[in-house]
């Protein structure tokens, strides 16, 4: 333990010196240096981070071209944007991804984590091959795939042709782009869910599992009363992480579709980069960019409150 | 470690090796076959994509779309330029999130509590809603439209600096406070003592921020209009716009693209892994 006094001797000035600390210290601190360790941080993270939000939703207050002085407006950019045709839109084809893209990911992340979670030979390949388009880029993502489903000479009409299925526009009907891209993001984002349960499933008590097997549990019921409710925290987690991540699609819409065809594919952050950066609407963009946001900040707090409870009842 | 989930082993065996290998195989050559189909019609010319219906197995490899791209664009250039900014961005955010990391892990200041937490909120906040003003930062601090843009708003994350703070923690105090007792000034013990046990931590955040710039797209498209300060994924994307018929060539600037994550994720699976899910899962 005489490292413990030792610490306190060194981070605590005693009561009766007090008064003779130097300014600098009863300014900064026992260690003003710490200031200096901390500052680029501080700087760039805050000064990047806070700052622009503040400036944001002025800026969602004005009617700004980036260029020219603003002018103030006042909620003027989103009452306009609550009767915008192409807002709704947007905002319609972003929930329709989250919807289809979240319980898509959890349901198959689960599933193939299930799978892949035994001993048999060839299993470290086959997760790496589940994993590996985790890595890539949207933008190679988007490459590959206009290649894949090009509707003239991609692989996949001729893939479907074998099937006897007739050729498919892909991202040139506008009946399909969206679902593409939902494809596409399963193909790169499941094996970050796949990895999540693995950890998950590997954290799961022996003992548990060897309980149920002798209080005679079959497969289906070892899964339903033991290992579905220990995965809660982490399938809570992936729910958060996977619908922020469908809320904010972006990368691959520029790079495959730009919204289209016909604007079937104009997501919220698409909407937000289209009217600030193409169309300099950048007080009108900046207002949708804080729809978004106050929808995020509620998704997430209503789903850790979620995560709260649940581990509240574990605990209790 | 591993358990059966499905129940007990089959009793009888109908195959010489476990059935799972019937549903794995399969499973994850889906996720596999667009990567290969990427890296086959790389090495194919624009004849043998252009047929329809596609030939899978070409009778013969070429290196046209490769020479197409490293000698007609300005693809090296893009290369270079994203390889700055990624080790430019890894080594800040190794520097920075260090010095910051230790000093809310170990010194005791005015407001460490007060920052500790502004920081994690920032986690939070959206790019979307700081793209518009970051880009008017940029603009006023002269950068925009070059390098500096993609490297200085990414410098030091959040990430970086509590990743580092919690691995701090964890290490024992002892060794530290020999030093400090011995006249060691805290960046020497910082850098003599702490970052060599730290090395997994620091591997983590080197890992996955060379990941995230690497692949960016969103930041590179705000901030860069000039066709010579684009980096890969940039240059990738418009490249395609401008070559649909030279889908030889894309495919091989796509190659290009992705070979430097993929080769560092190969090397590091591990690794990699295991700070995903540690990052993500405890964190």
């Amino acid at each position: 333990m005489a490292s413990s006094s030792i610490r306190a001797s060194l981070n605590r000035p005693t009561v009766e010196h007090a008064d003779q600390t130097p300014l600098m210290k009863r300014l900064f601190g026992e260690t003003p240096d710490a200031w200096g360790f901390v500052l680029p941080s501080v700087v760039i993270i805050l000064g990047l981070s806070i700052v622009p939000m503040i400036w944001s939703l002025i800026l969602s207050m004005q009617s700004s071209d980036l260029v020219t002085p603003a002018r103030w407006l006042g909620l003027t950019n989103y009452r306009v944007l609550s009767h915008d045709p192409a807002f709704r839109a947007a905002v319609i084809h972003t929930l329709v991804y989250t919807v289809l893209f979240v319980p898509l990911s959890i349901a198959g992340g689960l599933g193939l984590a299930l799978m892949l979670n035994r001993r048999i030979r060839f299993i470290g390949l086959y997760r790496t091959m589940v994993f590996v388009p985790f890595v890539i880029s949207a933008a190679a993502q988007g490459v590959l795939f206009s290649f894949i489903f090009d509707a003239h000479f991609g692989i996949a009409n001729a893939i479907l042709s074998w099937f006897g299925v007739g050729p498919q526009g892909f991202f040139a009907d506008s009946n399909q782009a969206l679902l593409l891209l939902v494809l596409i993001g399963l193909w790169s984002g499941l094996g970050f869910c796949v990895v999540v349960y693995l950890a998950g499933l590997q954290d799961i008590q022996q003992e548990l599992l060897e309980a149920a097997a002798i209080d005679g549990a079959r497969a289906w019921g070892t899964f339903r009363y033991v290992v579905w409710p220990a995965l809660r925290p982490v399938t809570i987690f992936l729910a958060i992480w996977e619908t922020l991540q469908a809320l904010q699609l972006f990368d691959l819409v520029f790079v495959t579709t730009r919204g289209g065809p016909l604007e079937s594919t104009t997501v919220i952050v698409f909407f937000v980069w289209n009217q600030a950066f193409q169309l300099f609407n950048a007080g009108y963009g900046a207002a949708a960019a804080y729809v978004l946001a106050f929808t995020l900040l509620i998704v997430s707090i209503g789903l850790r409150f979620a995560r709260r409870n649940q581990t509240e009842e574990v605990g209790g | 470690m591993t358990m059966q989930l499905m129940g007990r082993e089959p009793r009888r065996r109908f195959l010489p090796f476990s059935p799972w290998h019937l549903v794995l195989l399969p499973v994850s050559l889906i996720f596999a076959l667009p990567l290969f189909w990427l890296a086959l019609s790389s090495f194919m010319t624009n004849a043998q994509i252009n047929r329809f219906p596609p030939t899978i197995i070409p009778n013969s490899l070429h290196l046209d779309g490769y020479r197409y791209v490293l000698n007609n664009a300005l693809f090296p250039r893009w290369f270079l330029n994203s390889v700055i900014v990624s080790v430019v961005v890894v080594f800040g955010n190794l520097v920075f999130g260090s010095l910051a990391g230790y000093a809310f892990a170990r010194m005791r200041f005015r407001g460490s509590k007060i920052l500790l937490t502004l920081m994690l909120g920032t986690l939070v906040i959206p790019f979307q809603i700081t793209m518009i003003p970051t880009f008017l930062l940029m603009k006023y601090l002269g950068v925009i439209d070059t390098l500096g843009a993609l490297i200085v708003p990414s410098l030091v994350t959040p990430f970086a600096v509590f990743l580092l703070r919690q691995f701090f923690l964890s290490l024992p105090r002892e060794i530290e406070e020999a030093a400090w007792m011995d006249g060691c000034s805290r960046l020497r013990t910082l850098w003599v003592i702490v970052l060599p046990l730290a090395r997994p931590a620091l591997g983590t955040v080197a890992v996955l921020t060379f990941l995230t710039t690497w692949n960016d797209l969103a930041w590179p498209l705000i901030a860069i209009n000039n066709d010579h300060n684009y980096t890969l994924q940039l240059g990738l994307t418009t490249f395609q716009g401008q070559h649909r018929t030279q889908w030889a060539a894309v495919m091989a600037g796509n190659m290009i693209t992705v070979l430097p994550v993929l080769i560092a994720f190969l090397a590091a699976q591990r690794t990699f892994i295991q700070s995903l899910t540690s990052s993500g899962v405890k964190g």
